[in-house]
């Protein structure tokens, strides 16, 4: 059965007859007039700003930002219900990274025309989760890459003269802190480790970082691995000797911010959000940031961040199409950087000068998005995830070994891609 | 329990107030015939009058009803592997996301099944208690009987999303519950504790509402049953429970059936401060959010008529064996057999 026929939209007439081959094609970009940004509740107001840019310069193709809310889930949710309903009310969506597969295979958003955007001037992993099957389904508007945080006034003291790139050189350097008088009661490391998406991340970073994959180059799931097994073994070890305090099995990214700022901790691995409001803190001027560990040396980070994509039941595309190229543009991710400390697609920003004396954690967060592997690139994501956290969590818990734990996730991971 | 005594038969009701003044003397067989025929013309008149009522609860009510249950009736649109897109339509797979549900995904829908029945056995029972208990103390009349109202009230003002992060604060591994009981609880990880944790934020939400209900019905009693009680050297907890509980029981039902109706359908709570796929906590409506979020919306909707046929089931069973007046028709014609439980305290002069 031809999937064509599936395309007979109300919109646009984009419904061309695809040829066997069974390559998409391109939606015809028509239509100009008003258009609608929907992404989450912006709290800098950047977003308003860059749009406000845009509608003075084009005032009869003016643009609305619709807010979503906050919960990245319920916004997928808004954006699944649009799109069921064939609504035109969404035009350009603002998608978190790994729902690019998802949106695609369901042709919620169209292919885009690869030439006419500079993606080349784009960190590659960042432009990596834009693609389904190989072809261009949205743009990176920012992106997102853990950071390990740690107590540099600590180390200092202990004599530890640079960040470890290392578990090992982690664990030595926690034991050199906690001689130190004022480091009682502290514990050595924490990530996010409830059971959620955050566990998803943490997770395929220990087994990346170990020189693992969750999934290989073809998306075929490859998990019951030695190498993947130190990696597991890496946070459930650290969980029962006490690297990881023991109520860090309850941590989301802001619990664990807050123990590194109440002082509870000497590593933590998190977003580049928590910067600027740890600067805010008790340990102002007493942390700074590394790349993250790895089991022989650098480990690498899971890619966050946002693109944008084409609504497929949407209006006015031409419009669309050239807001998408202003709203990418260089100039937008510098305002997003500077007003929203939003990370920026673009390579040549994290070298600039001016820009990595205002944030510091600019080049660690470049290398840590440089050597960062995308979580796995899956239609049935929202599958994926949650077994990656049932198995993940039964190890930590240690209602599993480790080694079943990997089994199980393999053909869990098996049955949901034999879809 | 449920030996049911024909109206007639005043045998074995409970000593109510009510007993000495015999509920509703049954009608005279000829004066029942009589009032048959003088409504049969007033029967259509009144069908029509209630037809509007009616074809909005077809709209709004049996509309979706029926929708969810055709939608259950669908699977999931499969994914060509050869373009990589997602087919446009459901297939039709007839009753096979029932069967799955009770056998693929039997050991988790159990889980969920006993969650749902033993968080709503336990927080309705609790909620129940210590909502009459508010109730109580809010009848009182003594001064600052208004701050004490309203200080009441607050849990049952917050909405359940927000006492959900509230609690979650609470219950933090460092948050205020492990201060106060002094070690270390991570409620938030799987384990009876996390029921606990749910149970406690639940009823400090929801016993004001059982309070407010029974409120309402504790202030229509009578004074006089009262001083007739004292004069008759009752103690108080007589009255409270000869005079207090068998008055104030119709509210209290009705109280209870819609705590029970909410508390089935348990979702917020324990997704927001236990987390989702926790199976100490998951609740059936966490499945049905659970499959619907993953674009499965047959499996979804099977999972939400499940729950649907066993809210039901509770429904009947509570207006069948305790009589609950939900619909607060106080004559019940036809139902000529009636549970002492709503016997004997609805206190009218038969016309």
């Amino acid at each position: 059965m031809l999937v064509a026929a599936g395309l007979v939209l109300t919109a646009c007439g984009s419904s061309d007859d695809s040829s066997s081959s069974g390559a998409p094609k391109s939606a015809s970009f028509s239509g100009r007039g008003p258009i609608t940004f929907a992404a989450a509740k912006d709290s800098s107001g950047v977003v308003q700003k860059v749009i406000d840019g845009w509608n003075k310069q084009h005032p009869k193709e003016k643009v609305t930002f619709v807010q979503l809310p906050s919960d990245v889930n319920q916004q997928r949710q808004q954006m699944i219900q649009n799109a069921e309903t064939k609504s035109d009310a969404y035009t350009v969506l603002s998608l978190d990274a790994v729902w690019t597969s998802e949106f695609a295979a369901h042709q919620w958003i169209d292919q885009l025309p690869a030439g006419q955007f500079p993606l080349d001037k784009m960190l590659k992993p960042v432009v990596e989760t834009t693609k389904y099957r190989d072809h261009l389904y949205a743009v990176p508007q920012s992106s997102d890459g853990g950071m390990l945080y740690y107590r540099s006034d600590l180390l200092k003291k202990a004599g530890v003269s640079a960040a470890p790139t290392t578990w090992a050189d982690m664990q030595a350097a926690c034991a050199k802190v906690e001689k130190l008088p004022e480091a009682k009661g502290m514990s050595c490391y924490a990530g996010q480790f409830q059971k959620y998406e955050g566990l998803t991340v943490n997770f395929s970073e220990a087994v990346n970082s170990a020189g693992g994959v969750v999934t290989d180059a073809g998306g075929k799931p490859d998990v019951d691995t030695p190498a993947a097994k130190k990696g597991l073994d890496f946070l459930v070890d650290s969980f029962k000797d006490g690297t990881i305090p023991k109520e860090a099995i309850t941590y989301q990214e802001e619990e664990g911010r807050q123990a590194f700022q109440s002082g509870k901790l000497i590593f933590l691995r998190n977003w580049p959000y928590v910067y600027s409001l740890a600067e805010k803190s008790k340990v102002a001027g007493k942390f700074a940031v590394a790349p993250l560990p790895g089991l022989t040396g650098a480990g690498s980070s899971t890619l966050g961040g946002h693109n944008v994509a084409l609504s497929s039941f949407a209006k006015n595309k031409a419009t669309a199409l050239d807001f998408i190229k202003y709203f990418t543009n260089h100039d937008s991710a510098t305002t997003f950087l500077k007003e929203g400390s939003a990370a920026p697609p673009y390579a040549d920003l994290y070298d600039d000068q001016a820009l990595a004396k205002q944030y510091p954690y600019l080049p660690v967060l470049k290398k840590s998005i440089l050597n960062a592997v995308p979580r796995p690139r899956v239609v049935q994501y929202g599958d994926v995830s949650s077994a990656i956290q049932q198995e993940a969590y039964a190890a930590l818990n240690g209602d599993k070994s480790s080694t079943q734990a990997l089994k199980d996730l393999q053909e869990a991971l098996q049955k949901l891609s034999a879809q | 329990m449920a030996t049911r005594t024909p109206p007639e038969t005043a045998a074995d009701r409970p000593p109510g107030p009510a007993s000495g003044r015999a509920g509703r003397p049954p009608a005279p067989e000829k004066a029942r015939r009589g009032r048959k025929s003088a409504t049969a013309g007033t029967g259509r008149m009144a069908a029509l009058l209630v037809s509007p009522t009616l074809l909005v609860l077809t709209v709004v009510v049996l509309y979706p009803t029926i929708m969810a249950l055709r939608e259950s009736l669908y699977g999931t649109k499969g994914l060509d592997p050869k373009t990589g897109f997602i087919s446009d339509t459901e297939p039709f797979v007839g009753l096979q996301n029932y069967t799955d549900i009770f056998g693929e995904a039997g050991a988790r829908f159990w889980n969920a099944f006993w969650n749902t029945t033993f968080f709503t056995v336990v927080t309705v029972g609790l909620e129940t208690v210590i909502g009459v208990a508010m109730a109580l103390i809010m009848h009182k009349a003594f001064s600052g009987r208004a701050l004490i109202r309203a200080s009441i009230l607050i849990p049952w003002a917050v909405p359940t999303a927000i006492s959900g992060l509230l609690w979650r604060w609470i219950f933090n591994s460092d948050g205020i519950a492990n201060a106060l009981i002094g070690h270390q609880v991570l409620w938030t990880t799987e384990g009876f504790h996390a029921k606990v944790a749910v149970i406690i934020a639940e009823v400090w939400k929801t016993a004001p509402f059982i309070g407010l209900l029974v409120l309402a019905g504790l202030q229509v009693i009578p004074r006089e049953v009262y001083e007739a009680a004292r004069m008759d050297g009752a103690s108080p907890v007589r009255q409270f429970w000869h005079i207090t509980l068998p008055l104030v029981k119709p509210a209290l039902l009705v109280a209870v059936l819609f705590r029970c109706l909410d508390a089935l359908r348990m979702f917020d709570l324990p997704y927001l401060l236990v987390g989702a796929q926790k199976s100490s906590v998951e609740t059936l409506s966490m499945l049905a959010q659970n499959e619907a979020s993953n674009v499965r919306f047959g499996p979804a909707a099977a999972y939400a008529v499940v729950l649907f046929v066993y809210v039901l089931l509770i429904v009947l069973g509570f207006v069948r064996l305790l009589g609950a007046d939900v619909v607060g028709d106080a004559g019940g014609t036809g139902r000529k057999k009636r549970r002492w439980a709503s016997k004997g305290n609805r206190v009218e002069v038969p016309a």
